[in-house]
């Protein structure tokens, strides 16, 4: 049996660099019993990788840290229990800092749970041997064409394992890469002993997860009608209130800012979103078509009825690999004739590159005037033919580091020998920076172990 | 027949997906889902969006949110840190699908309240169709 009726679960960060705001006003100004924080995406892995190459105790969300300094006797107080995947690639290092900071703070008995399994960089070739071909998801292509220049290799491990860690009694649970909605669904199977056969409830709490994923972006941030929301300065991030039977509300702290509205939900579950009626995660296929979703009183939004089927038998992985270098930089272009001189910028620049034996193909340039419409190019939009002012961006992208490197040093030049007017080149010289290309795959699951620890001060 | 932009009738939200973008375009009443079920096609939205996405597009719909979802399946100008764009991640996509003008039924625009507060749900009655070809 349930122990509880209703369970309070927010999310407080929506990725690596949210506001710090939001998680510490969801544990302050009103009831929770699980605050989650998502600090993943795809490049946050790789980019874990190369510090944890340079400091063996880097490699994991450094902001996570302060935020528990900062909360942590809140959390005690009021019991409200943590999941973050802020572990990235070093959780270990992840929870000895963490449990730094419970020893500061002179509390006893905060037990951390890590969760692992996710990182298979190691143990690729061993994976590769026993039968794993890690195709590529959009093209087919083998890994081999891109095996030497791996530098990161996560699966998206579900909520079970969460689950199994909040067994333990762990005040905070940390994780590496999961799935997103894994975050709010593991306290559900732990609070409500939901087994891996209730598919309905299991594809309602991953629709949950889905809503709070991205922190405010469910209750009026990125909203199309934002006149409408109030006091985006103080906007709410989002609380699920669950429910046994898998149906829960979608709510906020009351007053706080922004707006909880079935189309303000509906925006986030349209988010990042591609065949509804089947959304695969390691626990379950959701089928967000399903659900019925109604308004239930001032920002509150129900839904229920959710329908989810088998998962799959495999994990879904996430590659990274070395995939060339960019460089992009920007300069101010005033008027009169803004965009004609932006435009003869571009040319001047690409020309002297040429004069100098550095050609650039078209798919390696990038010539952007920011100011006269670029994010909506080719759609009228009005006075976007005459801007009065226009930045000027241009980049270019290869395999060849020196190439790339070439390119920015042609761009500052043209504030003195260029058409006048031209300014803003504070960041000074761009620079060739790595890219870092995906290479979406998958594993078979009876082949990856998860494992969870306990730790506490007194060990 | 009224001339309006697909945002007096519709809102929209989008991000990346692999080396696209998709667009969610939620219908502001039953009557305009309805409508834009039939009309906003994946043809015309590619060709409204020909400039941005280089790609093909794929649309699905969820009937209980009212949402069309289109994926525009190249229109980052590569994927993860590959673009070079200053929207690399498509945020901007869905508020360029909703610059799109449409001929609505004066019926659907009567049974759909007005709710945008940017001016862009006004009604074009200005707009000749042949400015837009």
């Amino acid at each position: 049996m349930p122990s509880k009726d209703k369970v309070l679960i927010a999310n407080g960060q929506g990725f690596w660099g949210d506001s710090i705001l939001g998680p510490v006003r969801l544990v302050e100004e009103g009831p929770l019993d699980y605050l989650t924080l998502d600090y993943l995406a795809e490049v946050t892995m790789s980019i874990m990788q190369k510090l944890r190459a340079r400091k063996p105790d880097m490699g994991y969300a450094t902001d996570f840290v302060q935020l528990i300094d900062r909360i942590l006797p809140t959390l005690v107080e009021r019991d409200i229990r943590v999941i973050a995947n802020a572990g990235g690639v070093n959780p270990h290092a992840c929870k000895d800092a963490i449990l730094k900071v419970v020893k500061k703070h002179g509390l006893e008995g905060v037990k951390i749970a890590v969760v692992e399994g996710d990182d298979i960089l190691d143990d690729l070739d061993d994976l590769c041997a026993k039968g794993e071909e890690f195709l590529n998801m959009d093209t087919g292509e083998p890994l081999s064409s891109v095996r030497d220049r791996v530098t990161s290799a996560n699966v998206y491990l579900g909520a079970f394992p969460i689950a199994e860690a909040l067994e333990t009694g762990a005040r905070i649970v940390i994780t590496g890469r999961g799935t997103d909605p894994g975050l709010v669904l593991g306290p559900l199977i732990h609070e409500f002993g939901w087994g891996r056969e209730d598919l309905d409830l299991l594809a309602a709490g991953t629709v949950a997860g889905h809503i709070v994923e991205c922190g405010a972006q469910c209750t009026g941030g990125n909203y199309t009608d934002w006149q409408r929301v109030p006091d985006l300065a103080r906007i709410g991030y989002p609380i699920i209130e669950a429910s046994p039977d898998g149906s829960f509300v979608v709510t906020k702290h009351e007053g706080t800012g922004g707006l909880v509205d079935p189309s303000t939900v509906v925006h986030q579950l349209a988010y990042e979103m591609g065949d509804p009626a089947n959304y695969i995660t390691p626990d379950v296929c959701a089928d967000f078509t399903s659900f019925k979703l109604e308004s239930v009183g001032e920002n509150r939004v129900r839904i229920s009825g959710t329908r989810g089927a088998p998962a799959t038998d495999t994990y879904k992985v996430s590659l990274s690999y070395h995939d060339g270098w960019k460089a992009v930089g920007q300069l101010t272009v005033s008027g009169p004739d803004a965009l004609a001189k932006a435009r003869a910028c571009s040319e001047i620049v690409w020309e002297r590159l040429r004069l100098d034996g550095f050609e650039y193909p078209q798919e390696q340039r990038l010539v952007e005037y920011i100011g006269a419409n670029t994010c909506h190019a080719g759609i009228p939009v009005p006075g976007a033919d005459d801007p009065a002012e226009v930045i000027l961006r241009l980049g270019a992208k290869g395999p060849n580091k020196e190439q790339v490197g070439r390119f920015g040093m042609e761009l500052v030049p043209l504030v003195t020998s260029g058409p006048p007017g031209v300014t803003g080149f504070a960041g000074g010289r761009p620079k060739a920076t790595e890219i870092i290309g995906f290479w979406p795959a998958l594993v078979s699951k009876d082949l990856i172990p998860t494992r969870v620890e306990v730790f506490s001060t007194e060990d | 027949m009224p001339r309006v932009k697909l945002a007096r009738i519709a809102q929209a939200r989008s991000g990346d997906k692999g080396e696209g973008s998709n667009i969610g375009v939620i219908g502001r009443s039953e009557a305009a889902y309805a409508f834009l079920k039939e009309h906003l096609t994946e043809e015309v939205v590619q060709r409204h969006t020909e400039r941005i996405n280089a790609g093909g597009v794929k649309r699905y719909s969820a009937d209980n949110m009212r949402v069309l979802n289109f994926l525009l399946e190249d229109s980052l100008g590569g994927g993860g840190s590959a673009s070079l764009r200053t929207d690399a991640q498509g945020k901007t996509h869905g508020l360029a699908l909703l610059r799109l003008v449409l001929e609505v039924p004066q019926a659907v625009l009567d049974a759909t309240p007005d709710d945008s507060r940017d001016g862009s749900g006004e009604l074009l009655e200005t707009v000749a169709v042949d400015d837009e070809e």
